[in-house]
């Protein structure tokens, strides 16, 4: 029998006990205890409402009222060859693969990591190497506070697991392809995936996720990042869901002193999409640069809520988010600096550019700057606009059609975020993905 | 090669050009003064096809086509190249980039072959040279941060590449120092043949020294009210516009 979800709160706190009879007998008894704590904050909480001012802009009615229910089914449906097409041409990675929230070993090939990396799946990771799980799974992304992190906390079966230890490079990125399928009813999918990054080390983390089907589910991703002292962390998320799911997602990122990270999210799926990226520059002197696009039409709703939290001395911090929006689709992005009181000498800039292709598209743009030091240095700025006229009109002048600069505005803006990727081949995958789409854009519309 | 007849213009119900005569035969150089807010400009965005003006009476012919027929990147293909007087900044497009486009496209639209990479890079290696061009130029973004002589300069080092049958010059020698001025009438200079024609917008008789017209024109009021050869521009600088 499935575990049915009927869209109340009652029915995701009471369907835990049947959950964890269900597949999780084997899990080690602090996992479960996590499980039932992570039940207990989201009954606590319930799902958010347009009277939240986090989510102000994000109606999530329509999520209430759906039903969900967990996975039965195994990674049928999905083959080498469909996976194979997922992949960065020329990329020399280690592929891991996730259908429906769950590791699909004969999709996968983790090959050698290197000496004392771990790449493997989480549930793996949980039986084989318990306490260092133990210390970090959520410690960071906090289940009381937040809705979707208690769901996921309580609900998650699988996701990766990479542990990088101190001194150590990870030669090759982590291609994570999370894969939704359709089983037939709307599937309810928490991927949990945790990142630890030693002392002075480095890695590549590409987390991917993608449909099979364009059909209707509510997955729900917990990332959470541990980049120790002057570790170096490049983490990539390419949300390519089904046009009809509902698709929440938390990048939690916990930083020590001195250490990098460059965070990529791209979001382009989904008909409800909520992307929260939240670092937490903890030690002295770390940098974190945050760059998202997201390109939307039809009814897609896409809602970018930062919140960069300096917590210590010295640090820097980057936003640059740029949206491109058609039809009439809906962005938000919500851009949250929070300077702590013992933070003196933060350097924190957001940037939202945003580009109008409809007179139907919208988009709410709300920086908020929460600052407890007065030794700081935070600015933010944000436009909204149509394609730039006069530069079009420049570009015709010297022959090029209406459509080619089109065509060539829209990778110039788009370009602004994905030019930071250090990854070409997903870069170069990424601004192809981009031109379809807005080459698609061009034909159905009105205008070109 | 072009012919401009009783044109009248209008731009959010305010009418700017009212009338315009001017007829340009091949190989002929045409210079147009006039004071400031006379319409020349707009004559310039005209021709190359801009379409927030409004044309409400009058024809425009070039090389025998309607060119008010077309779309401005058709016009920029048959051969009209327009050097604004304002180049229009644009971040995230490389000059080349833009440059390669441009000439492919109207490759392309000769039913040529584009151009290769190399060939291009050859081609646009020897024009820079001969405009005293940094090569790092080529590198950024269109225009973006450019000063206002590096504009004007990219300008016409985009008209030596694209090699337009008509090319409009609107006051390229505004913001040029004078060297840059002398390179610059050169890179016209080196251009003018027989099947080749230009108009020149300018404020100053200064670069007809060096671009030495066939006819100057004086536009006050959105249309031509006199017209002569290339002493009227020294007339002109003498006595000013006060007479017209
Ligand atoms: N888009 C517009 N909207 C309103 N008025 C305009 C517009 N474009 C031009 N004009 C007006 O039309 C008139 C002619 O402008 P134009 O730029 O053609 O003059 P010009 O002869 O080139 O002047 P200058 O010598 O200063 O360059 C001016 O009064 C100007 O304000
Ligand atoms: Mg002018």
């Amino acid at each position: 029998m499935a575990i049915v979800f009927d869209g109340t709160r009652e029915s995701y706190v009471g369907g835990l006990s049947e959950f964890l009879d269900s597949g999780q007998k084997d899990v080690p008894e602090w996992v479960t205890a996590l499980r039932r704590e992570a039940i207990s904050g989201f009954a606590k909480l319930g799902f958010p409402t347009l009277s939240d001012e986090e989510w102000r802009f994000t109606n999530l009615e329509a999520l209430r009222r759906g039903s969900f229910s967990i996975a039965e089914n195994g990674i049928s449906g999905v083959s080498e060859k469909s996976v194979d097409s997922c992949g960065f041409p020329g990329l020399d990675c280690l592929r891991l693969v996730f259908v429906n929230g769950r590791f699909a070993t004969s999709l996968s090939d983790a090959g050698d990591a290197g000496e004392g990396i771990l790449v493997k799946s989480l549930s793996e990771a949980i039986s084989e190497h318990g306490d260092l799980v133990r210390e970090h799974l959520a410690r960071y992304a906090d289940y009381e506070k937040d809705a979707f992190i208690s769901l996921n906390t309580s609900y998650f079966e699988d996701g990766i697991f990479v542990y990088v230890p101190d001194g150590t490079v990870l030669e090759k990125p982590v291609h994570v392809l999370h894969v939704s399928t359709d089983e037939g009813s709307p599937l309810f999918i928490n991927p949990r995936n945790l990142i630890i990054v030693g002392q002075s080390s480095v890695a590549k983390v590409i987390e991917h996720y993608v449909a099979a089907s364009q059909s209707v589910y509510f997955s729900n991703a917990v990332t959470e990042v541990v980049c120790g002292e002057n570790a170096n962390l490049e983490h990539y998320r390419l949300e390519f869901e089904s046009r009809k799911a509902f698709n929440f997602s938390t990048l939690r990122v916990n930083q020590q002193k001195n250490s990098n990270i460059a965070s990529h999210s791209i979001l382009c799926g989904g008909a409800i999409v909520r992307n929260n990226v939240h670092p937490v520059l903890a030690g002295e002197g770390c940098n974190s640069d945050i760059y998202g696009l997201f390109i939307s039409e039809g009814r897609q709703h896409m809602d970018n809520f930062m919140r960069v939290e300096h917590a210590s001395p010295h640090c820097d911090s980057r936003q640059f988010y740029n949206g491109v929006l058609d039809g009439r689709s809906k962005g938000v992005f919500h851009g949250r600096i929070l300077v702590h009181e013992g933070a003196e000498k933060t350097d924190a800039k957001q940037t939202n550019r945003n580009l109008l292709l409809s007179d139907t598209a919208q988009i709410d743009t709300k920086p908020q700057l929460e600052i407890y030091n007065d030794d700081v240095k935070c600015t933010h700025g944000a436009t909204i606009g149509q394609m730039d006229e006069e530069a079009l009109f420049y570009l015709r002048s010297r022959g090029i059609s209406m459509r080619q600069a089109k065509i060539i505005m829209l990778r110039a803006f788009t370009g602004e975020t994905l030019e930071h990727m250090s990854i070409d081949s997903v870069r170069e995958a990424l601004e192809g993905v981009v031109m379809k789409w807005f080459e698609q854009r061009l034909q159905n519309g009105k205008r070109g | 090669m072009l012919e401009v007849k009783n044109l009248h213009v209008q731009v959010d119900d305010k009418e700017i050009l009212k009338g315009m005569d001017i007829t340009v035969a091949p190989g002929e150089v045409h210079s147009i003064m006039g004071p400031n807010g006379s319409g020349k400009s707009t004559l310039a965005q005209v021709l190359a096809g801009k379409e927030a003006y409004e044309v409400t009476e009058g024809e425009v012919t070039f090389q025998g086509k309607d060119l008010l027929d077309l779309e401005p990147e058709e016009r920029a293909c048959e051969g009209i190249f327009l050097a604004f007087q304002y180049p229009v900044e644009i971040p995230g497009v490389a000059n080349t980039y833009l440059l390669r486009e441009a000439l492919n496209a109207k490759r392309e639209y000769r039913d040529e072959k584009p151009l290769k990479h190399v060939e291009f890079a050859k081609l646009a290696r020897e024009k820079m040279k001969t405009l005293g061009i940094d090569e790092d130029l080529l590198k950024r973004s269109v225009n973006a941060g450019f000063s206002g002589g590096e504009k004007k300069r990219n300008e016409i080092f985009q008209m030596q590449i694209l090699e337009p049958a008509l090319a409009v010059l609107d006051e390229t020698d505004s913001g040029l120092d004078i060297d840059a001025l002398k390179i610059v009438a050169n890179g016209v200079n080196s251009m003018r043949d027989s099947g080749r024609s230009f108009i020149v917008i300018t404020h100053y008789q200064r670069l007809l020294n060096y671009i030495v017209p066939d006819f100057v024109h004086v536009m006050v009021d959105g249309k031509i009210v006199r017209s002569g050869g290339k002493e009227l521009a020294h007339e002109l600088e003498e006595k000013g516009y006060a007479e017209f």
